[in-house]
């Protein structure tokens, strides 16, 4: 099938982080072109006067005291950490 | 009353057993424990189970609480502190929660004991639990079916009377949907009308904790439970929680219904047609008036729900990197390597769809025309819900156009399976309540499938809808109905 849409799929993948094979891109690309092309019935919405919704209800400026309370410790923030030393997350070298 | 009988009573009469001390909340756990392991090798509605911490609570238990006693399954992406919290994906394998949702903490303050994790479709992200990297979850009525999703396992667990009710979470029709395929009860509340502080976040517009039990008045209690404010979730609305409960009645006098227009689409089975038509009626005859409404963007609701739903699910979901928690892949070369390869390998295909997807639709250049304007169109469908509300108390539709399907016949078309939620989509557009209940069967291959009925009702205006629903549904049988493998455990 033709391509329709400007998505590239590998492209994208790769702003997000995620690695692909050839071939499960290529399924992607044709499955989103066909999401892609059905969200087109979007342009026919007339949206000339509309604000946009962020969120279904008008609720603004939720704030709660900055006071201290207990939450994690180290050791629990730790706890599911694929690899970790001396209280910290290890991770490849970042910094040459 | 015997054991075997037990599974399959509803919340409010395992109270009443549980009250009179004509069973001990220790014993409730043992007879579960019993049900499960008697059916959930064929049903697989659950990913993990803790009952021996169950019973520790379960010897606790003030059974004067308002849930005291009554054990309640959790979907799997709720956490709970020192249980796993998958979220039905290879990239949380392992993870145990490092905390309590607020859910959690008020079910047990009501009493509650949450004993297990129920299967879902990962992050849950689908319409059939299908996308579940753990395991593959059955339509108790049909076990060759989905039981729907993406809180399937929750509503597959209460189906087959191996939980009395579940907690589950609905972003697009995840709690309603899965319920009417699998013939029981599922409410979403209001967007924010219950604190989603510890359910990991998939579309945080858009997603909504609330149970999936056999009645209305099941979801009445629990909604008293976990409803209200909490200074954890800015969204949590602080607003005062009613009893839902004491307000439930029997008749309809009085109550406006809309059956919107635009929800007469093709493509809705003729049986599924006659079921909704035939309550629609029993409703009138409760005294309810029916008056044709017109939600004229619904037929915009789809595509704006996949635009706004994978944008928010792209940045939610990049907090799993392999670093701080989870799944990471092997030896990686370098960070970009180690990000690259634990999401590849640690993400499953709809996943990694909707993360491309949602990255796309908010990137330079393409923001205004698929985010920004997708938006706006949301504004359009709440508006079209507020002028509707104006005229009735409640909408009525199908749950879903279709009976639950086999497994794998829809997993190579994910816009086909995305068309499906046309009837529980807009709702959470909306951020308006909405409950599905029993509303009769469909006859298919010698089996006989549930049918799900719709009622959504304006913000905050759940104690309405549990009405509604609740005067029809005691008005029916339907309710009643156990699929076959609970009634064979119940024989035996």
């Amino acid at each position: 099938m033709a391509k329709t849409s400007t998505l590239d799929v590998a492209y994208v993948a790769k702003l997000a982080r995620i690695n692909l094979t050839e071939a499960e891109a290529k399924v992607f690309q044709q499955q989103l072109d066909d999401v892609l092309h059905y969200v087109e019935k979007l342009r026919q919405a007339d949206i000339s006067d509309v604000e946009p919704a962020a969120h279904a209800l008008p609720v603004f400026n939720v704030f709660r005291e900055d006071a201290p309370r207990e939450w994690f410790t180290a050791e629990q923030a730790l706890s599911n950490a694929p690899r970790k030393a001396n209280g910290l997350f290890i991770v490849p070298r970042v910094v040459e | 009353m015997t054991e075997q009988d037990l599974p399959a009573l509803s919340i409010a009469d395992l109270q009443a057993l549980l009250r009179r001390r004509e069973v001990s909340p220790r014993e409730v756990i043992d007879v579960l424990r019993a049900r499960i392991e008697g059916v959930d090798e064929e049903i697989g509605a659950y990913l993990s189970l803790d009952m021996e911490a169950a019973k520790k609570e379960a010897e606790q238990a003030n059974v004067n609480l308002p849930l005291g006693g009554v054990p309640v399954a959790i979907k799997d992406i709720i956490n709970v502190m020192g249980q796993p919290c998958t979220c039905g994906s290879k990239i949380l394998q392992g993870y145990r929660a490092t905390y309590n949702a607020t859910v959690i903490r008020k079910l047990r303050a009501a009493g509650a004991i949450p004993f297990g994790k129920t299967n879902l479709d990962e992050f849950a992200m689908g319409s059939s639990t299908e996308n579940s990297a753990m395991a593959t979850t059955r339509n108790p009525w049909d076990l060759s079916r989905v039981p729907g999703g993406s809180s399937g396992g929750s509503a597959a667990a209460v189906a087959a009377d191996e939980a009395f009710a579940a907690l589950g979470s609905d972003t697009g029709g995840s709690i309603r949907q899965p319920a009417a395929l699998s013939g029981i009860v599922g409410f979403k509340p209001t967007y924010g009308r219950v604190s989603r502080f510890g359910l990991v976040a998939f579309a945080s517009s858009l997603d909504q904790v609330g149970p999936l039990t056999k009645t209305v008045r099941d979801v009445a209690l629990i909604m008293n439970a976990i409803a209200g404010h909490d200074p954890q979730d800015t969204t949590a609305l602080n607003e005062p929680v009613p009893d839902y409960a004491a307000k439930l009645g029997n008749d309809l006098r009085g109550v406006r219904l809309g059956l919107p227009k635009e929800y007469l689409i093709e493509g809705i089975d003729a049986q599924v047609k006659a079921a909704i038509n035939a309550a629609v009626k029993q409703m009138s005859s409760l005294g309810a008036e029916i008056v044709e409404v017109s939600l004229p963007a619904t037929e915009y609701a789809i595509a704006v729900y996949y635009i706004l739903a994978t944008a928010e699910a792209s940045a939610n979901l990049a907090r799993f990197d392999g670093v701080r928690y989870g799944y990471r892949a092997e030896n990686p070369r370098d960070m970009l390597d180690l990000y690259g390869r634990t999401r590849e390998e640690g993400f499953g295909p709809e996943v990694k769809r909707r993360i491309i997807l949602g990255t796309y639709v908010l990137s330079s250049g393409y923001y205004d025309a698929y985010y920004l304007r997708a938006q706006k169109v949301r504004e359009l469908i709440r508006q079209d819900f507020a002028k509707a509300f104006g005229e009735v108390d409640a909408l009525i539709s199908p749950t879903s156009p279709v009976p639950a399907f086999k497994l794998g016949e829809r997993v190579a078309d994910p816009l086909q399976m995305y068309l499906a939620d046309i009837f529980t989509i807009a709702a959470n557009l909306a951020g308006i309540c909405g409950i599905s209940i029993p509303c009769g069967f469909v006859e298919v291959d010698g089996h006989r499938l549930p049918i799900g009925l719709q009622l959504l009702g304006k913000a905050l205006d759940e104690a309405r809808i549990l009405q509604i629903a609740h005067a029809y549904e005691q008005s029916t049988d339907w309710h009643k109905a156990r699929p076959p493998i609970a009634t064979a455990m119940s024989k035996a």
